[in-house]
């Protein structure tokens, strides 16, 4: 393995950095959700570097069991925007604020 | 030579995240985040994880990038979307955990872990696949059966959620 570890570590936080500004910077709540998608695959190529670094498969096993976590995730929240935007006609977070105190 | 894939990947990879959050329209931001799905598997590649790779290409480009295409056509959205409003608190929080990973970075320096050799899960001798699946189906069976029931009721949810409430469809009708 010629490139060091560090590299993946410094990629996937860069990675999971924009996914954190995207989620708390955006309003629309499709790109919020597709920042959590960022943030996923941030950690997903931490694992598979360890994995590859400790020669130990487990790593990429856990990508896999994320993989299925995300698409469940990925299949609620847009049933979940459906949902919302059948109700209030907006996918601005700004807008839905039914839980705000 | 390893390297130069790696700075291509990374380049391409940092690039495109970037333009997920910044690019106004959604279907670019999906578009970009598409190329970035591809970039990752091909990093997977470079680090002899081909199931994975396949796995990335096959369910994240083509089932879960598929599904926020759709659902963004689906709701036609207006280009009103502009950057939120607590961005002073965004700015607050990326701050700190870019100095938080300098001062790790700093602290620990960069040297490397040891490696761990002989764990339970370590499989040498088979291809990738073939590693993952001896592993998958010994040491995390359950898991992978708790993970079956999550895709099982995600499924439900999402049918429950998504459809309309047909007995008021009926009445109205």
């Amino acid at each position: 393995m010629t490139v060091p570890l560090s590299y993946y570590l410094v990629l996937s936080g860069i990675v999971f950095l924009t996914g954190v500004v995207g989620v708390l910077l955006r309003r629309n709540i499709i790109i919020i959700l597709l920042s959590v998608e960022l943030m996923l695959n941030a950690t997903n190529i931490n694992f598979v570097a360890f994995s590859r670094y400790f020669h130990d498969v487990a790593g990429q096993v856990f990508v896999f069991f994320a993989l299925t976590v995300a698409a469940a995730e990925v299949a609620v929240g847009l049933a979940i925007i459906i949902a919302l935007y059948r109700a209030k006609s907006t996918i601005n977070i700004d807008e839905l604020q039914l839980l705000k105190w | 030579m390893e390297l130069a894939f790696f700075i291509y990947f990374a380049a391409v990879i940092a690039a495109t995240s970037v333009m997920v959050v910044a690019v106004r329209n959604p279907i670019y931001s999906a578009i970009a985040l598409l190329i970035m799905f591809f970039h990752v598997a091909g990093l997977y590649v470079t680090l002899h994880a081909e199931f994975l790779a396949a796995v990335q290409v096959i369910v994240y480009a083509g089932a879960i990038l598929v599904l926020y295409l759709f659902v963004v056509m689906l709701l036609n959205l207006r280009q009103d979307d502009r950057y939120h409003r607590q961005w002073p608190m965004a700015a607050a929080v990326g701050a700190t955990l870019v100095i938080e990973a300098v001062i790790l970075t700093v602290m620990k320096g960069w040297t490397t872990p040891v490696v761990a050799a002989g764990t339970e899960t370590t499989v040498e001798g088979t291809s990738n696949a073939g590693a993952i699946g001896d592993v998958l189906y010994s040491t995390y069976l359950f898991p992978f059966e708790v993970a079956s029931l999550i895709l099982l009721v995600a499924m439900i949810g999402a049918i429950l959620l998504a459809k309309k409430d047909i007995v008021e469809v009926n009445s109205e009708g």
